[in-house]
């Protein structure tokens, strides 16, 4: 059965002649313990996606489901224990003056678990940081331990899914390889199922099984990773992302300028 | 690459910031030649890439100590120079690209002001002539609708038009070294091949030197003409780019191994393993 199903999801910003369709019909579906990549471009909807699933917006039309429950307009402490949320900038995402052990209490504090040191240190533990990190503050730690952190953060309250926001995006490349790592190895470990919004396709190729390429609010193409991998697909705005991971060309860029509008691409 | 002299010759730099906790040496003695060409620096976070950029134009604070056998530009000494003459220098003849536009624009003052006031700093023309050739110069990075954009304040365009914008600004001047400072890593790739395609046609039209400090190897591989690996404050390799495959350093072979690659799945990726000897090399 599907882990998460996205059904006609649309989503419009502002009203009367300033709306702004955002999302265009999307529909897709994650298995349990697949991990999904959505990819795309700044402003194709992607993180959108994310963000109603995660409840931060709640005036979408569609269905969404989780685990086979269908998702109400407000967020319940019941989805927050099954999905949590990894975000894209860890400088930004951890608050400054509270220090590891804060942020990790918080979410056992307000859903009311107790043994909570015991499981900081586990969590901590998991993630690869020692446990003496529970006492520093964001700005004594690295780039790759804040992300370290904020994976911990979403991990403590043992969800099903994580919803992944460019979880490496802010990370050197040396970094990058060791969070992408510890994702499948956490992935394995705990049966997690993973929906990975990322622009970078090496990373998508690396991580997920599936993938779907958005453009302007719409899915455009939904592949398997081995379609990517050594092989060229077929759709020419999937074809674009492989070849602009792959290297710099000249013509590429130039192609790139007179990029075919969505109505060409749908057609 | 040019058999020409060099535009910049810069040899044994080393940058030391003094803080609370005595002397951290930032930059530890590194050597290199700019002609016109594309040259990348690469490395991680930390490893004096952009402190080499900002040297170059002395930008530093006074806490910075910069030493150097040579940093010479042209006839100019970049390290003993005054003040006076560097402000000469400084985005008339060598310009720097930032990171990000969101926080290198001026929020409160139209795109297209402040672009001619980077031109109407170095040069003693009117308003109107600076106005001309800023709208010349958007367009030459490819902004579609130059008198539109000229008017927008920063918030109001994308991340991509804005990298544009930055570059336009530090081009104007048309200087003759220009160091981009990751000047791609807000963007995503489409528009990040625009932008690059624009300084690449700048680099061949105008025949200026480009120092391209970024981290992403793959990328750096196929854009530029050489590239020098840096660790902890020193190149530790040299190298065409087209030869990084055939790279020697461990550093180097390992930064590229960590890189998740779209023809090749592996189970892990290898994570870089530090030999306290690199810090000696």
């Amino acid at each position: 059965m599907a882990m998460i199903s996205v059904d006609k999801l649309n989503l419009t910003f502002g009203a009367g002649s300033d709306a702004n369709q955002v999302l265009h019909d999307v529909c897709f579906e994650v298995g349990a313990g697949e991990a999904f990549g959505l990819v795309g471009e700044s402003g194709s909807g992607k993180t959108t996606v994310l963000r109603c699933l995660a409840g931060q917006y709640n005036h979408w039309l569609g269905t969404l489901a989780i685990d086979g429950e269908t998702l109400g307009r407000r967020l319940d402490y019941a989805r927050c224990r099954k999905v949590q949320m990894v975000f894209q900038d860890p400088y930004g995402s951890l608050h400054p003056r509270h220090t590891v052990e804060t942020a990790l209490a918080e979410p056992l504090a307000i859903h009311g678990i107790g043994d909570r040191s015991a499981r900081i240190d586990a969590i901590l533990t998991k993630v690869g940081l020692p446990t003496s990190f529970r006492w520093r503050y964001p700005h004594q730690l690295s780039g790759g331990q804040r992300q370290r952190v904020a994976i911990a953060r979403a991990l403590i309250l043992e969800p099903r899914i994580l919803l992944l926001d460019e979880p490496t995006s802010a990370l050197d490349v040396s970094v990058q390889a060791e969070i992408l790592n510890l994702l499948a190895d956490l992935r394995v470990r705990d049966g997690l199922t993973y929906l990975l919004v990322t622009h970078d396709l090496g990373v998508v190729a690396h991580l997920c099984d599936r993938v779907a390429v958005m453009q302007q609010g719409r899915i455009v193409d939904l592949l398997d990773t081995a379609g990517i991998v050594g092989c060229n697909p077929e759709h020419p705005y999937t074809r674009m992302l492989v070849e602009a991971s792959r290297h710099y060309s000249r013509e590429m860029a130039a192609d790139g300028a007179a990029r075919p509008a969505v109505a060409d691409l749908a057609a | 690459m040019n058999t020409t002299a060099p535009k910049l010759h810069v040899d044994d730099l080393r940058v030391a910031f003094r803080t609370g906790e005595g002397l951290v040496e930032a930059v530890r003695g590194i050597s290199f030649d700019l002609g016109q060409e594309k040259l990348a620096i690469v490395g991680e976070s930390g490893s004096g890439k952009s402190t080499v950029g900002r040297s170059l134009l002395r930008l530093h604070p006074r806490s910075a100590q910069v030493t150097a056998r040579a940093m010479q530009f042209g006839s100019t000494d970049l390290l003993t120079c005054s003040e006076k003459t560097m402000q000469g220098i400084r985005g008339r003849r060598i310009s720097m690209i930032m990171q990000d536009p969101k926080y290198s624009l001026n929020p409160v003052m139209r795109v297209g002001d402040q672009i001619a006031e980077a031109f109407l700093s170095h040069h003693r023309v009117s308003r109107k002539e600076a106005e001309e050739r800023t709208l010349a110069m958007l367009e030459a990075v490819r902004i579609r609708e130059p008198r539109r954009v000229f008017r927008l304040y920063p918030h109001e365009v994308s991340g991509g038009m804005g990298q544009r914008i930055m570059i336009a600004m530090m081009l104007i001047t048309e200087p003759e070294i220009v160091i981009a400072d990751e000047p791609t890593s807000a963007l995503d790739v489409s528009v990040r091949l625009q932008v690059l395609a624009t300084l690449d046609d700048l680099v061949g039209q105008r025949g200026l030197g480009l120092i391209f400090i970024s981290h992403d190897l793959n990328l750096v591989r196929s854009f530029c003409d050489r590239v020098l690996v840096m660790y902890a404050g020193r190149v530790v390799e040299s190298i065409a780019a087209a030869d990084l495959e055939h790279a020697q350093h461990p550093y180097t072979r390992g930064l590229l191994a960590a890189l998740p690659s779209v023809d090749e799945r592996r189970e892990r990726l290898p994570v870089l393993q530090r030999d306290p000897a690199w810090l000696a090399a």
